[in-house]
């Protein structure tokens, strides 16, 4: 890497608040601070509208923040003319939990738009009329038993299939931090489990960064090294997977309204998933 | 057993009644305003004129003379209809891409730029004023220009029907789902290749289904621009009616319904090879 964020954390975060979704009343995130290595694997966990999806939203700076800082590689994205952020923007990955598949195009097209930051206009056209880097999709979709689907149309995949093309179009893509959200949400205990290996394996093989959210707490305690776990939007716990314990879990996921709101503090938001996201 | 029934009771009805309601008595006034009155059809006078004139129009014509030179008109008519359509569509591709929100990069984390809003808004305007002048009135100012013959009536296609194609391809561009799309910019991707592989496939089908139609719009459009003298189909229909010759007008409209016809068909594979 040539930029000045070599050494810099891929991920930065001081007191960030933001919304839920550009527009949305209310805030998500409420004075977030995170510091992520690069090449680093961390899961979040956090019960529904503790802010996951809000802070994978933030990363990808698909929402502007309403307080507090975002760095990424070093630099914040929102001080960055247009062109800037629009290459800082192919550095970044994020797989919403719906995959975001338009239902006529071929799994094999879907896969590889993974790519088009790093393809010229010309090269994408090509891409679309007789796609050259099929055996690179063919790879990705094999690494999460999806072999023999690469010449089907979207719409005539399983909600489970769906996700996994989704999570093959992360595995091509040259980004160097992964925002994986609920990558396992449509998929069986042990597919998850392989899917989740897939997708950690080649981030560690390449050096990549992954912030993956997860409702699956007993896969990101298995699995990953590092936990962040948020509650109504601020960071409660924050360190390895074994210093999690059953006691926190327990008040971690203790209902959804959080018991530790200060007086004077606005009642968290109830949806906190953004529109675009709940089709 | 009443309370329930209460509680079952649509809230939106009352409202929704009293909008049609309003709407009716809008609407009477305007009737009355243009002299819309049915009875006149129903007049004994001048049921008799169309009925001489409609039972002229049994057989139609079909000598092979008045077929050779009707098969000329309608090519003729579906070539301006074809050119004039081709032109518009090169002029309203890059205009809706211009116009329409689905694109915009700024738009993707706050509320769109103001100097972004004001281009869009600002294409927006030059298609107004491209659609608002009807093909009639380009074609006999070019009729003008250009004299007469099928020139005019391509270019007063080409003009119109370019408001009408970007306006709407931008609209059903932003209608469209646009998370795909989405997805794509915010991770990188170019506008056009966000365009290409999300928005496109999204709503293909519609654009396609929509372009037909406006070329069979484009048809009849070209029937009309021939009386004011682009040639084709509409030439034709103007000197057989001018002469009374209902036989060679019903042969016309036939072909005008074999024309619309064969249009839907197209449309209709197209959209089955789309799925």
């Amino acid at each position: 890497m040539k930029d000045v964020g070599a050494a810099a954390p891929a991920v930065e975060l001081r007191a960030l608040s933001a919304p839920a979704a550009p527009g949305v009343p209310g805030l998500a995130l409420r004075g977030l601070d995170l510091r992520i290595a690069a090449g680093e694997q961390v899961a979040v966990i956090g019960a529904s509208g503790a802010g996951k999806t809000s802070l994978l939203m933030a990363l990808a700076c698909a929402v502007r923040p309403a307080g507090g800082s975002v760095s990424l590689f070093g630099r914040d994205p929102w001080a960055m003319p247009a062109r800037e952020l629009r290459r800082l923007r192919g550095r970044l990955f994020l797989a919403p939990q719906v995959p975001p598949l338009p239902p006529r195009q071929r799994v094999v097209t879907a896969v590889l738009a993974g790519r088009l930051p790093a393809m010229g206009l010309l090269q994408s056209l090509r891409t679309l009329w007789s796609p050259r880097d099929a055996a690179l999709a063919q790879a990705a979709l094999a690494q999460l038993g999806l072999a023999d689907k690469l010449w089907l149309r979207v719409d005539r995949l399983s909600g489970g299939e769906r996700q996994r093309v989704g999570l093959a179009r992360a595995l091509v893509s040259q980004a160097s931090l992964w925002l994986v959200d609920e990558p396992l949400s449509a998929l069986d205990p042990t597919r998850a489990r392989g899917v989740i290996d897939a997708l950690l394996g080649a981030a560690r093989r390449d050096g990549r960064t992954l912030v993956c959210s997860l409702h699956q707490v007993d896969v990101a305690r298995e699995r990953f090294e590092r936990i962040v776990a948020l509650r109504a939007g601020v960071c409660v716990y924050d360190g390895p997977a074994a210093g999690l314990d059953d006691a926190a879990l327990r008040e971690l996921y203790a209902g959804e309204v959080p018991v530790a709101s200060e007086p004077g503090d606005p009642s968290p938001p109830i949806n906190l998933l953004p529109e675009s996201m709940c089709r | 057993m009443r309370s329930t029934a209460a509680a079952q009771r649509d809230p939106a009805r009352l409202r929704r009644v009293s909008l049609l309601l309003m709407a009716a008595v809008l609407a009477w006034p305007l009737l009355v305003w243009t002299e819309f009155n049915p009875a006149t059809l129903a007049d004994a006078r001048s049921l008799g004129a169309t009925w001489k004139f409609i039972s002229d129009f049994v057989p139609p014509r079909h000598d092979a003379d008045f077929l050779a030179e009707l098969l000329r008109a309608t090519w003729r008519t579906v070539a301006i209809a074809t050119a004039g359509l081709a032109l518009a569509w090169l002029a309203a591709v890059p205009l809706a891409l211009l116009a329409t929100s689905r694109l915009s990069v700024s738009a993707l984390a706050a509320p769109m730029g103001a100097w972004p809003a004001a281009c869009r808004q600002a294409v927006r305007w030059v298609l107004v004023v491209l659609r608002s002048i009807p093909e009639l009135v380009w074609a006999l100012l070019f009729v003008r220009v250009v004299g007469l013959g099928p020139t005019a009536g391509v270019l007063a296609i080409a003009i119109t029907y370019g408001g009408m194609l970007g306006k709407v391809y931008a609209d059903i561009l932003e209608s469209s789902d646009g998370v795909s799309t989405q997805a794509l910019l915010r991770n990188g991707s170019g506008r056009l290749q966000a365009l290409c592989f999300g928005a496109l496939p999204e709503c293909a089908g519609e654009l396609v289904s929509y372009t037909v139609y406006r070329w069979e719009c484009a048809i009849r459009s070209s029937v009309v621009l021939g009386f004011v003298g682009a040639g084709g189909l509409g030439q034709l229909l103007d000197s057989a009616a001018k002469m009374f010759a209902g036989q060679e007008v019903s042969a016309i409209l036939l072909v005008f319904i074999a024309l619309v016809w064969l249009s839907d068909r197209l449309s209709a594979v197209l959209r089955r090879v789309m799925g």
